[in-house]
């Protein structure tokens, strides 16, 4: 083992860290042999430095696509109690709060897009604002602004962006409670007013793709998906607003750590007892944030069915489902035979509530809840389901994506976007984005293999495969 | 992605990472210096006012839009009164990158080395 860091192997999929120095709980890492040997030091310190939060339960954990992030590893999972001093951390849900990932099925199959396909990304291209500086069609006032942050996609629907059978299908039915637009503040307001509604840039993208494979009939079935239908992906977040907000706690949170009595091992570990004043406004201010992500992909669920209506009118747009992965929910799990209530954060990691959840979908709820697996750039995607171990495993967590094997840098320096997009040209995916640096820097090659993540996923047993989907279209940010 | 500044001078350091800044989103050569916009922060702690002064940067590229490639920096006693010269984003010649979401707290690091040139940087979340 080339760690420093002294993993025991449990099982085929999982690694331990005992607790050592201040931590109070075990580390404890999904992956198989290669994956953990792909893994930074950085993974194994982050991941440590959890463990030492007062009030965490359990384990710190690590998801098979976990990398070095900010205080929390990228994939990382922790839930806190906050009657035993638990703590919530601004930098354990991070700077994008929301982020996340939404399916949606066309009624088509690849054959009834295949001639329109260009015509398709050029009409996406132009009608979903995307990339640095773009500004969305909406523009809320004060009033407009504090709607949209209690109501999230329930907000949007009202306002005529999507249907009210859109909501089933959304974490939280997409209107995160306990939302506080009172602790949001106007420079995270003015950093929203022109933002909703817009895709973003970085790893942000929105996909048509077809469903190359199914690995599990019985749930492709539930979940309305065949073999060579075509779905669409939106990966994006809070947008402007999260960012701010994530800025402004983590310094709320570092300066008042002392006062808390709370010893940082890392600044970016900022964090406030829950049952505290700044714990309370956080939660208050992230899930307004929560919020704007899901009012954010709602809106551009409606921008996508007025493409395909006008594209290819015969299309028949409905929400499979939406996740986020940076967020931090407060949550029932049952730990050691007892129930108990806590605050569950994932930083790039999907919530994969198992069959019979009461908050799964009525439709979906025999089979578990879906956990869609973005890929990068031009690179195949994945449809799991939540299975009925991940509570005792990782408090209902999978993966999130395939994570970054290089950085931005290095991938700069490896590819020329033109070349990029010429390469996925000729295996028939079609690309747009506004700046073919930020091709380059989101090449395939730059991010881990996202099936063996998948695989070491299932093998685990976090989550079950369901299907696999590869990229006809991308709009990148 | 991270971001490193050297001067002579601690402002010639911020000045100088807060230029790094701007090459993560675009040619920093390319961006005029048509508008100023004066920006100010305090903190005692030079590592955290570094964080701030990117964030405030970050927060003015948000709001208005802009980018800025030239810095003229004054700190004194924890308090830092900047000018900022840039221009509004252009896509077509700019041909933005990313967006900056925010500095972070990740490798970040302000001293003063034994040659007496200042170091500043950081870890920025795009």
């Amino acid at each position: 083992m080339p760690s420093e860091y002294p993993l025991k192997r449990q099982s085929e999929f999982s690694w331990r860290i005992d607790p050592f120095g201040k931590m109070r709980v075990p580390g404890i890492v999904y992956a198989d042999e290669q994956l953990i040997e792909a893994m930074d030091d950085k993974v194994f310190e982050q991941l440590c430095n959890v463990a030492t939060l007062p009030g965490i339960v359990q384990a710190a954990y690590a998801m098979p696509d976990a990398h070095w992030g900010y205080g929390f590893p990228i994939g990382g999972v922790a839930a806190f109690d906050a009657d035993q001093g638990g703590v919530v951390s601004a930098g354990g849900v991070g700077f994008d709060i929301s982020c996340g990932v939404r399916a949606l099925r066309t009624g088509l199959t690849v054959d009834e897009i295949e001639s329109r396909r260009t015509a398709l990304a050029d009409a996406l291209y132009r009608h979903v604002p995307v990339g640095v500086g773009s500004t969305g069609r909406i523009h809320l006032n004060e009033k407009g602004m504090n709607a949209m942050l209690l109501g999230g996609a329930r907000w949007a629907v009202e306002q005529g962006y999507g249907e009210p059978a859109d909501l089933e299908h959304i974490e939280e039915r997409g209107c995160m409670q306990g939302a506080d637009p009172g602790e949001i503040s106007a420079r995270a307001r003015k950093r929203q007013q022109d933002e909703m509604g817009t895709l973003g840039s970085g790893n942000h993208y929105l996909e048509v793709q077809r469903v190359a494979e199914i690995y599990d009939p019985e749930i492709a079935t539930a979940f309305g998906l065949r073999e060579n239908d075509a779905v669409v992906f939106i990966h994006c977040g809070s947008r402007g607003l999260g960012h701010q907000i994530g800025t402004e706690f983590l310094k709320y949170m570092v300066l008042a750590a002392s006062s808390h009595h709370i010893e940082l091992p890392d600044r970016e570990l900022a964090c406030a007892p829950i049952n505290s004043e700044l714990g309370q406004a956080y939660l208050g201010a992230m899930r307004a944030a929560i919020n704007c992500a899901f009012a954010n992909r709602q809106i551009i669920t409606h921008l996508t069915r007025q493409v395909f209506a006008e594209v290819l009118p015969q299309a028949d747009l409905t929400l499979l489902f939406d996740v986020s992965h940076n967020t931090c929910k407060l949550e029932t799990h049952t730990v050691e035979g007892r129930k108990r209530k806590l605050y569950v954060h994932r930083k790039g990691a999907t919530r994969a509530f198992g069959p019979g959840h009461p908050d799964i979908p009525e439709t979906l709820r025999a089979v578990g809840q879906p956990v869609l697996i973005g890929g990068s750039m031009g690179t195949e995607s994945h449809i799991l389901a939540g299975s009925s171990q991940g509570e005792e495993l990782s408090f209902n967590s999978a993966c999130h994506g395939a994570g970054r094997a290089m950085s931005r840098h290095q991938a700069t320096k490896r590819w020329r976007g033109r070349s990029v997009v010429d390469e996925l040209g000729a295996r028939g995916i079609v690309i747009r984005s506004p700046s073919m640096r930020g091709v380059a820097e989101e090449a395939p090659g730059a991010y881990k293999d996202v099936r063996a993540v998948v695989d070491a996923a299932q093998s685990a047993g976090l989550a079950r495969k369901v299907a696999r989907v590869e990229p006809l279209v991308c709009i990148k940010g | 992605m991270g971001v490193r500044g050297v001067g002579d001078s601690l402002a010639e350091a911020f000045a100088q990472v807060a230029l790094a800044m701007t090459a993560i989103i675009t040619d920093p050569s390319m961006v005029r210096h048509t508008e100023r916009v004066d920006i100010h922060c305090a903190c005692p702690d030079r590592e955290l006012l570094l964080v701030d002064w990117l964030n405030a940067l970050v927060y003015e590229m948000a709001c208005r839009n802009m980018l800025f490639s030239r810095f003229q920096i004054q700190i004194e006693d924890g308090s830092l009164s900047a000018a900022a010269w840039g221009e509004p984003v252009e896509r077509k010649r700019h041909r933005p990158i990313v967006e900056v979401k925010g500095a972070t707290y990740t490798a970040l690091r302000v001293n003063q080395q034994k040659d007496g040139s200042w170091i500043a940087q950081c870890v920025v979340d795009v």
